[in-house]
């Protein structure tokens, strides 16, 4: 356990992987020794069995989604940049960070937007930018698993589609997941903070 | 012939011999008669405490080096990649996003937001989960000058390099000899012995005796590995009547243990040297040893313990009943086949320090032989042994339930944590139950949700708005 491998040396692309992602250099040591854990037979990247070795994420109703979220679309395997740049998505925000008002150049990886678009793509799992009603079903149905019957199931998905659909495509567009994620109302259009903290995992 | 024999030979045969014969004095006088009469000079106390300054001092070499460099020393911990809210749960954190959403519903209302709950616990595990964590060795806070736990090889000075090379001469040319010494003799006049004693009837005498045996052979071996135990509550201690059960870490658990008394031990005959062992011991000692057809014949092995138990004259059983190695930080699920015997369970809780010495056999990563060897060249095996009041099945519980509550008691006496998870996850995938609990859970809070606001909404007849607001 924790080899002489583990050197900031060794990672390829370390330093700009820190610079794009924010992460320290022990945390992405740290990153590093995962990364090499799941990856048993030392190919350099992981394929999605390698992620079974996560036991917990077998208790994830949508643990296989999230794994999917990982893989570039067309693509089988996922390297440690990749790997890490998902991750970094939730890293926490600093306290001195200015406010999410400001625009940064570049945007930082761990910003709201990035967040949103990461649970958009466990929605709309054929990536063609629009959750339709089918995706919606497929992870309610995962979510809920027998639990619901078809009708309540078909219902739930009625509802939340009426909602967050406001130019009544019948489908959810980013926009509108964004809308109805951080905004309390979609129709009134106002910022719930608390609700934005909740979804990013801050305390309020 | 003599004349063959050069002044260098001659003087190189009579040192060898010196040495040989000063090595056999300090083996037998200062580890195997003491061993064999159950006393101890205290040195383990010094060289300890000798040990521990050593080990904080090369700590803090470490430190001012990474100082130095303006870095961080690495440590292990996962907090900070991912943000984390360890305290919500997912009742609590559907709710409150029903209250921040300001909306009037009537029907059960699914909120898109709902799969971030999902998707953090999912990126979480991802990157740390518990039940992973406890298959391999654990991590610890300062060097401890063995190779095997240090990630720290930047920040190691001369002063520190010299002092781990003398730390590896120690431990593979002083420490290691003299106890592969004391094992060998050990198992060897253990076996003689038992077999000896295995001749004379069946009388208190010959039980005295092999109980004597026993502890000796048992004794020889923690002194071989250097093992330094502390036996917390003795007044506890098994007595003939149940079956004692304890968290399993190594394969010297049973040693651990049978150094304080002497326990009749449960498993399957193997061949080689720990066959001819098992059947030296069977024969001075009632143990119960399977073959291997009949493991799988759960009704048998159940028997054979019952009727062992109910014999007086008999040790008490000790069982392990996680089933595998787990690395001692937590105490994973207790395999209910033990607990539905139905006579009186000693729980025992065994926590070991790995400053000196990981003991903990990891056989994904190294056979047996070479566990043993990594055991003899650490410093000292060191650990503590609570015994704890006996339990009893209550009225209205079964296995699983008495199981789970020993399990309980086990983990908070030895500050271990206490997780719900299979130990033979180590081999196997996780059952889809875990998953239906989750959905189950989700659609409860859902589906609950609408009743509650039905109801309310009927009480107060109208529609409940604002008092929700944020």
């Amino acid at each position: 356990m924790g080899s002489s491998s583990s050197r900031l040396s060794n990672i390829p692309n370390g330093q700009e992987l820190m610079q794009e992602t924010g992460f320290s250099d022990a945390h992405l040591l740290r990153l590093y020794e995962r990364f090499q854990f799941l990856d048993k037979d030392n190919k350099g990247h992981l394929r999605s069995e390698d992620f079974e070795a996560v036991r917990e994420l077998s208790k994830n109703p949508i643990g296989d989604r999230i794994v999917e979220a990982f893989f570039l679309p067309g693509q089988e395997t996922v390297d440690f940049p990749s790997f890490v740049r998902v991750l970094a998505h939730f890293r926490p925000k600093e306290k001195n960070r200015t406010r999410e008002g400001a625009q940064q150049e570049p945007e930082p990886a761990n910003s709201r937007n990035q967040k949103l678009k990461f649970a958009f793509r466990l929605y709309d799992r054929d990536r063609d930018g629009k959750i339709s009603r089918v995706e919606l079903l497929q992870v309610l149905r995962e979510m809920l698993g027998m639990q619901v019957t078809e009708e309540q199931l078909q219902s739930i998905a009625e509802r939340a589609i009426q909602e967050a659909d406001l130019d009544k495509d019948d489908t959810i567009s980013f926009d509108e997941f964004r809308k109805i994620s951080f905004h309390a109302d979609p129709h009134r259009n106002r910022t719930g903070e608390a609700r934005a903290c909740l979804l990013e995992g801050k305390q309020t | 012939m003599d004349w063959f024999m050069s002044p260098a030979d001659e003087l190189l045969s009579k040192y060898l011999g010196l040495s040989i014969n000063v090595w056999l004095t300090l083996v037998f006088g200062f580890l195997i008669v003491p061993a064999v009469l159950g006393v101890s000079f205290g040195i383990h106390k010094y060289y300890m405490r000798t040990l521990l300054c050593i080990f904080e001092w090369a700590t803090l070499q470490m430190e001012l080096k990474a100082k130095e460099k303006n870095h961080q020393l690495y440590r292990h911990y996962t907090s900070g990649i991912v943000s984390k809210m360890p305290d919500s749960t997912l009742r609590q954190e559907i709710q409150d996003l029903r209250r921040t959403a300001d909306c009037l519903s009537l029907e059960p209302r699914f909120d898109l937001a709902d799969v971030f709950f999902f998707c953090r616990k999912g990126l979480e595990s991802i990157l740390d989960d518990d039940v992973t964590k406890c298959f391999s060795a654990q991590e610890l806070e300062s060097w401890n000058l063995l190779t095997r736990s240090n990630l720290n090889f930047r920040y190691i000075s001369l002063k520190l390099l010299a002092l781990w090379v003398l730390g590896v001469v120690i431990r593979y040319c002083v420490l290691l000899p003299f106890r592969v010494t004391v094992a060998v003799t050990g198992i060897f006049l253990f076996i003689v012995l038992s077999t000896v004693v295995g001749f004379l009837p069946s009388t208190k005498l010959r039980r005295y005796l092999s109980d004597t045996v026993h502890l000796m052979g048992y004794r020889l071996c923690v002194r071989s590995l250097s093992g330094v135990i502390t036996y917390h509550n003795r007044e506890n201690k098994p007595k003939n009547d149940g079956i004692c059960v304890a968290n399993h870490t190594t394969p010297i658990d049973g040693i651990i243990l049978a150094n304080d008394r002497c326990y009749s031990l449960v498993g399957q005959l193997h061949g080689g040297l720990l066959g001819m062992i098992q059947r030296a011991m069977e024969k001075s000692s009632p143990h119960i040893w399977f073959e291997r057809s009949e493991v799988k014949d759960r009704h048998l092995v159940a028997k054979r313990l019952r009727d062992h138990v109910a014999d007086e004259n008999k040790h008490s059983v000790l069982i392990f009943p996680e089933g595998t190695c787990v690395n001692n930080t937590s105490v994973m699920m207790f395999k209910k086949g033990s607990f539905e015997i139905g006579c009186t369970v000693y729980p025992a809780a065994i926590k070991y320090d790995s400053r000196f010495g990981d003991a903990f056999w990891n056989s994904s990563q190294s056979g047996l032989v070479g566990y043993l060897l990594r055991l003899m060249s650490s410093w000292a095996i060191v650990c503590s042994v609570w015994y704890l009041p006996p339990m009893n099945r209550k009225e209205g519980e079964d296995a699983v339930q008495f199981a789970s509550r020993v399990k309980s008691a086990i983990a908070a006496q030895g500050g271990l944590v206490d997780l719900t998870w299979d130990a033979g996850l180590k081999r196997t995938k996780v059952n889809d139950a875990f998953k239906e609990e989750q959905q189950q859970l989700f659609s409860t809070i859902l589906l609950s949700d609408h009743e509650d606001q039905n109801h309310s909404k009927h009480v107060e007849g109208g529609c409940p708005e604002g008092d929700k607001g944020n």
